[in-house]
């Protein structure tokens, strides 16, 4: 299984987790793990996903979703796992 | 399964904390580029340059975008072209220089070092030519990298070369002084220099190495600022446990990427080199880790000590982050690309004395220094001659790469841009070494050098 982590960081507004997860079902792109905080109106998200049967390239995913944190003034960035587990795994 | 605040750890140290990999630097072999008309000799350097290094740029903003971590720098050594041009039955290697130049343009890399000549124990023709050449070279191409290696811990320091490279130095400020003498900003003298070393203006391919390798420099003097920020106050061991925690995770990230480049790119992987290197954005300083150590300045009493702890637990928790390390790793400290050594240089608090001092301890040397351009040939020699012995003794690797401003004073300054910044001009000693280098010859190997 091939697997990407996607962080939400911004303002909290409606429609944060829709937008985002619209996208992924459209790409074909299954949800692993959600956790997700507000913190004085800030709001916080980190996804696991599969992106094994994932539609489109990895980096159109990646500009789609920037394209999406700037529609809406977030920051959303999309990273293949290994650069967590190289950095914080023996 | 790796943890929301690891995620977020990492994607901090990116986003506040400048955390890139600063440079993927692939070596490129021209030894077999060798023919006796420099014509058919350029022709060939052009076409394996180009076809060896035409996805680089490439693969490096693939992998940055899909790691969601910058890769600053994608740039190009070759072996140094005394020994791979030694064969052209020509005067000068000028038109060699113009040929890297537009092969590194063709590419999209913005440095291309290996413009060299190694004469650490003697001249060949070829090195004559080369070392000739450098002023000429550096005028007439915007990215092409020289450095000379005047000196090693097994054989002495030629001091001709010294003597010339004084001169060279000086030359090439002359010619390039329309432009801030920029020329002198991509010229390095070398003691010790290492064949496998990834970073500007130093690099090139060592004639031991493979065909091709790629060889990566991490960074991130900002993230170990951000991490001592957590610590202050605590005691040494506290504190060099924490900078080699943050080079670990720094290095295991320049590890990854090396990797993954060198696989894209189908190009074996060389090693890491786990410098920090600064730029001269706030965030991105070496100076900045010694103020949050306890100095006020860089320079003041105890830099010395900082700029040691901090090299050695660098290399410690770098060292067991990536299977292969190599390059110059440590701490670099040049003065005009991090903006706190530029500050503590206009006040007064950082000189050229302190700053050689620091060289004993540091990872490369006296770099991006700027110096009045009244300063003779030979005070440039005796300063590399200094440099060198400190390299020679200690065996470390030292370089100097001063940049003698034309027409400027001490109090002025030189604005070069981008990653290569701006520098006030230091005081130099003004009294002579000049019957000292007019000597010549060679200066033997210590004695800790006959290890056999």
């Amino acid at each position: 299984m091939k697997k990407a982590v996607i962080t939400v960081l911004g303002q909290d507004k409606v429609g944060i987790i829709a937008k985002v997860c619209t996208f992924l079902c459209e790409s074909n792109v299954n949800i692993l793990d959600i956790s997700q905080t507000i913190v004085g109106g800030y709001f916080d998200m980190v996804m696991v996903v599969d992106i094994t049967a994932m539609t489109c390239p990895f980096d159109d995913a990646v500009e789609r979703l920037a394209g999406i944190g700037e529609e809406m003034g977030l920051k959303i960035k999309m990273q293949h796992t290994e650069i967590f587990d190289a950095m914080h795994r023996i | 399964m790796i943890t929301r605040n690891e995620i977020l750890e990492t994607n901090q140290m990116i986003d506040d904390a400048n955390l890139d990999v600063r440079t993927i630097t692939m070596g490129i072999s021209l030894l077999d580029c060798a023919d006796a008309d420099i014509d058919k000799f350029n022709e060939k350097v052009y076409n394996k340059i180009t076809t060896y290094a035409k996805d680089l740029v490439k693969v490096g903003d693939e992998l940055a975008k899909e790691y969601g971590v910058p890769v600053v720098n994608k740039r190009i050594s070759v072996t140094p072209i005394a020994i791979a041009a030694a064969g052209c039955k020509t005067d000068s290697y000028v038109s060699i220089a113009q040929t890297l130049d537009k092969a590194a343009k063709a590419v999209g890399v913005n440095f291309i070092g290996g413009f060299s000549a190694l004469v650490h124990k003697g001249y060949t023709e070829s090195d004559r030519k080369l070392i000739a050449s450098i002023p000429e070279a550096m005028k007439v191409t915007d990215f092409v990298c020289s450095s000379v290696n005047i000196g090693t811990s097994r054989n002495g320091i030629n001091m001709d070369a010294v003597k010339e490279m004084g001169e060279i130095i000086h030359k090439t400020a002359e010619l390039t002084k329309d432009k801030e003498c920029i020329g002198c900003a991509k010229l390095v003298v070398f003691c010790n220099a290492v064949e496998d070393n990834p970073f500007m203006a130093g690099a090139f391919h060592g004639v031991g190495e493979a065909d091709c390798a790629i060889n990566v420099g991490v960074s991130g003097p900002g993230v170990v600022k951000k991490a001592l920020e957590q610590v202050r106050g605590a005691d040494f061991e506290t504190l060099c446990e924490t900078v080699k925690r943050t080079a670990f995770k720094i290095t295991r990230v320049g590890q990854m990427i090396a990797r993954e480049a060198s696989k894209r790119l189908n190009v074996p992987f060389g090693i890491i080199d786990l410098s920090l290197a600064p730029t001269p954005a706030v965030g991105d300083s070496i100076a900045e880790i010694f103020q949050e150590m306890g100095l006020a300045e860089p320079g003041a009493p105890g830099t010395t000590a900082a700029l040691a702890l901090l090299n050695d637990n660098v290399k410690k928790g770098g060292v067991m982050a990536s299977s292969y390390v190599g390059g110059l790793s440590g701490a670099f400290i040049p003065v005009s690309e991090d903006h706190g050594m530029i500050e503590a240089a206009e006040k007064g608090a950082l000189t050229l004395e302190k700053l050689e001092a620091m060289t004993c301890v540091c990872s490369v040397g006296l770099d991006m220094i700027a110096v009045p351009g009244d300063t003779t040939p030979a005070t440039l020699s005796g300063i590399i001659a200094d440099e060198a012995a400190i390299g020679m003794v200690n065996n470390k690797t030292t370089a100097v790469r001063l940049i003698p401003v034309i027409g400027r004073g001490v109090g002025e300054s030189v604005e070069f841009g981008g990653l290569l910044g701006y520098a006030p001009i230091m005081a130099v000693n003004p009294y002579s070494c000049e019957d000292f280098i007019a000597r010549g010859g060679r200066i033997p190997a210590p004695i800790h050098s006959f290890k056999n």
